[in-house]
């Protein structure tokens, strides 16, 4: 079941569409704000209360870089992985958060303090190499300013 | 207040005194200022001009990007547009004391051309703006973009106001088509042919829909004026919806864009309290409603059928065309989609007439366009020019030379879609036809810059690796072919190409362009097709001699310490991660190769530029001077 904050913020968003099925997305991202990610309960409760079906919504989900099908860790970590930084060594701040945390794209910490995430482009392209921790943005990046960034995240 | 033309033909823009007189202090609230410690600055300045007894004089704002995001957080002071950059929250009393009460410049602070050496005062005379000439970013890092009376004290709503109430749909579209604008999404369309389309398409309901998904990499020209001019775009919007006779509008914005959101949602709740946008606007009986849809982040979205799928809560794959949308879009009714930018020049082309704009830029292509430079340069930031301005002129002018002193190699235009242009070149127009006759495209406005340190076949391979993650899977050409081009380049990079890959690769490309389905996969292979057309000996090299040029390729080379520069200093040894360095204090130092990782550490710490990496046959060559008795 939808939590009752839940659903009035995806009730507002209903207005903006003339189908219901359209707040699909939306709604995704609002319960994931709530729940951490989308379980399959989630998108249970989401769908019943769209009238989409969960396999819809489960191909959604799995197709968008910002819902998570699984349960990440406390901080999401979303290094940029565009072409800028790619030529201002993306590899090597990459391949440096992968040492420091011992695990690779794709994956949370043992602790579940981080979950480590590729993402197209953050728009920092003058500041490349870039990456994102939850809402905030760190550019510049270099293997000694990684560490002191990642230090910040308990 | 009008603007004033440069004596480089840039548009000067005045700037907006605060309502009641006061003097200001603009604080840039970029993103890239904002991660950079802005609103820190921006504190301390209201701190400072408290403590010195200015508050009710002096104003501190804040404005949208600025444009030259390499100098942040930087301030301006009004006035004599007195530009602080580089700032650090210890310099703002400095400011405040001498410049604000003592009405001195402080000349230390001040911006520091990197080529001559010399201070710079006026932002409006450093070089990187001179040469700009801004349209679509008029207002962005001049005006506080969450106040909608800034941007009306620029003129903004004007041309909204006169098209709604005074004009018809008719003579909209027909200025539009005599500006000669195309879209600035990439494909380059004319804007005012698309309008005429929908215009034409007999509904009971047509939809306008801005594309604020800037999926391309190295972009960021549109975030920019979404967070900084947001109202420029809902103008833009209003005027399109009015000609296309549309009343209901979204703008989808990437999920990755929160500030963009967040101005985007303010800006349409205070147009619709001023009666600018809603039913009744401008007091007419025009009713135009908009709304913002957020993407969940998948770079296929932003492609038109895609994007629309997405909106209307399915899958964001594309579908093949026609129908195109203006006949048939958002959820079966005619629709009109822009991208940002496109929409944010239309108030001004209202404003000050078709001919004004179509005075700007070549003959087929009108009008200015704005870039994001990145890479390799000194200047990174974002660049509004006329078309046709050349490669050199954005590279050395704008983007003052490359970084380090090192040599400019190629620029990629046009993202994953696009191509790379080299140093040969340099003299082309930026143009939709220059650039699509080199292989390039001008894509949505990314420039990146790379020097003789990036190997361009490492950057096909980066490309097609990005093309292969993105690509949705929905057709085969696209999913398949090139998985199939990656595993080739990751084999060449690898060392491990084999003579006849080149033309392998040629194939592929050849079909995955011809069959896929959406721009995507058809462009996917141009980052491979250009380098291979100008830089085919790179691609020789890696296959025939094992060898990478740029020393890029960390399979093709190895790590080796100069015994004629190294002084024995122990650094790279203290430094190196794995212990690979040994050597006595004053004594040559040796890496072990066996034990090297190549993380370039020791390379990066070495004060002497002792540590160098081999390629090809130079490997071959210390290895025999090693074994040589001494
Ligand atoms: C894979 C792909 C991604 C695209 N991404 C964008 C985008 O992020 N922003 C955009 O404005 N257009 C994008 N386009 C182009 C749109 O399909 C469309 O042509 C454009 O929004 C039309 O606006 P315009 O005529 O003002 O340029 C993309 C196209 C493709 C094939």
């Amino acid at each position: 079941m939808l939590t009752d904050s839940e659903r009035t913020e995806i009730e507002a968003t209903l207005a903006h569409y003339p189908h219901r099925r359209s707040a699909a997305s939306g709604a995704m991202r609002i319960v994931q704000r709530h729940r951490g990610f989308l379980s399959d309960e989630a998108l249970a409760d989401i769908g019943a209360f769209l009238g989409v079906s969960v396999e819809e919504l489960d191909s959604r989900a799995t197709f968008a870089n910002m819902l998570f099908r699984h349960p990440v860790g406390r901080h999401v970590i979303l290094i940029c992985d565009s072409d800028c930084c790619y030529v201002m060594a993306y590899e090597q701040m990459r391949d440096h958060i992968s040492a420091r945390l011992g695990i690779g794209l794709g994956q949370t910490t043992p602790d579940g303090r981080f979950t480590f995430l590729p993402i197209v482009c953050l728009a920092q392209c003058d500041h490349a190499p870039a990456m994102q921790v939850d809402d905030d943005f760190h550019g510049d990046l270099t293997p000694e300013r990684i560490d002191e960034i990642l230090a910040r995240y308990e | 207040m009008s603007d004033v033309e440069t004596a480089a033909g840039g548009v000067r823009v005045g700037i907006v005194p605060a309502a009641d007189g006061k003097r200001r202090v603009q604080v840039c609230a970029g993103t890239a200022c904002v991660f950079a410690g802005s609103l820190k600055i921006f504190e301390a300045f209201e701190r400072e001009i408290a403590a010195a007894g200015l508050a009710d004089q002096v104003e501190v704002a804040i404005i949208g990007c600025h444009g030259l995001c390499s100098q942040g957080p930087l301030a301006v002071i009004s006035g004599q547009e007195t530009y602080y950059p580089k700032l650090k929250a210890k310099h703002v009393e400095r400011i405040v004391k001498e410049h604000l009460v003592g009405g001195t410049i402080v000349d230390d602070l001040l911006y520091v051309e990197p080529g001559s050496g010399e201070r710079i005062a006026c932002w409006h005379d450093i070089p990187f703006y001179a040469q700009q000439t801004r349209i679509a970013l008029r207002d962005v890092g001049v005006i506080h973009p969450e106040r909608i009376e800034e941007y009306v004290a620029r003129g903004g709503y004007a041309a909204a106001r006169t098209v709604v109430t005074e004009k018809t749909p008719e003579w909209v579209i027909d200025e539009v088509l005599a500006s000669g604008i195309r879209g600035r999404g990439g494909a380059g369309f004319p804007t005012g042919q698309k309008w005429k389309f929908a215009y034409s398409s007999v509904s009971d309901q047509k939809y306008l829909i801005c594309n604020g998904d800037e999926g391309d990499p190295g972009a960021f020209m549109d975030a920019s004026i979404m967070d900084g001019d947001p109202h420029a775009v809902i103008e833009g919007m209003i005027i399109g919806s009015y000609a296309i006779g549309a009343r209901d509008g979204y703008i989808y914005v990437r999920a990755e864009y929160p500030l963009a959101v967040k101005r985007l949602r303010l800006a349409i709740a205070q147009a619709e309290q001023h009666g600018y946008l809603g039913d009744d606007m401008f007091g007419s009986d025009w009713s135009f409603h908009l709304k913002i849809k957020e993407g969940a982040g998948a770079f296929v979205c932003g492609e038109e059928t895609a994007l629309m799928a997405s909106i209307e809560g399915r899958r964001g794959m594309p579908r093949s065309r026609p129908p195109f949308p203006a006949v048939s879009g958002l959820w079966g009714k005619p629709t009109n989609i822009n991208n940002v930018e496109t929409y944010a020049n239309i108030p001004w082309i209202i404003t000050h007439g078709a001919a004004a704009y179509a005075a700007l830029g070549t003959e087929k292509s009108r009008g200015t366009k704005a870039f994001s430079l990145a890479g390799k340069l000194v200047n990174g930031g974002l660049a509004e020019v006329p078309i046709g301005s050349t490669i050199r002129e954005m590279v050395y002018g704008v983007g003052g030379g490359i970084k380090d002193g090192r040599q400019f190699k190629a620029v990629q235009l046009g993202g994953p879609s696009g191509g790379c242009v080299p140093a040969a070149l340099i003299d082309t127009p930026i143009d939709y036809e220059s650039l699509a006759a080199t292989g390039a495209i001008m894509g949505s406005g990314g420039m990146v810059v790379a020097d003789d340190q990036t190997c361009m076949v490492d950057l096909a391979r980066y490309f097609l690796q990005f093309t292969q993650n993105e690509s949705c899977g929905k057709c085969v050409p696209c999913r398949i072919g090139t998985k199939r081009m990656l595993e080739i380049l990751e084999a060449i990079t690898a060392g491990q190409g084999e003579d006849g890959d080149i033309e392998r690769l040629q194939k592929l490309a050849a079909t995955i362009k011809r069959t896929s389905l959406c721009g995507l996969g058809q462009t996917a292979p141009n980052p491979v097709l250009t380098t291979i057309r100008y830089f085919r000996d790179e691609y020789e090299a890696h296959i025939y001699d094992g060898a990478c040029p740029a020393r890029a390729c960390s399979a093709l080379i190895t790590y080796h310490i100069d015994p004629e520069s190294c002084t024995g200093c122990m650094l790279c040894a203290k430094k190196c991660p794995v212990g690979a360095i040994s050597g006595e204090r004053k004594q040559t130092h040796v890496i072990d190769i066996e034990v090297c990782t190549k993380c370039d550490t020791c390379r990066q710490v070495c004060r002497f530029g002792a540590v160098e990496r081999l390629t090809g046959d130079e490997v071959a060559a210390v290895s025999v001077a090693a074994r040589r008795p001494a």
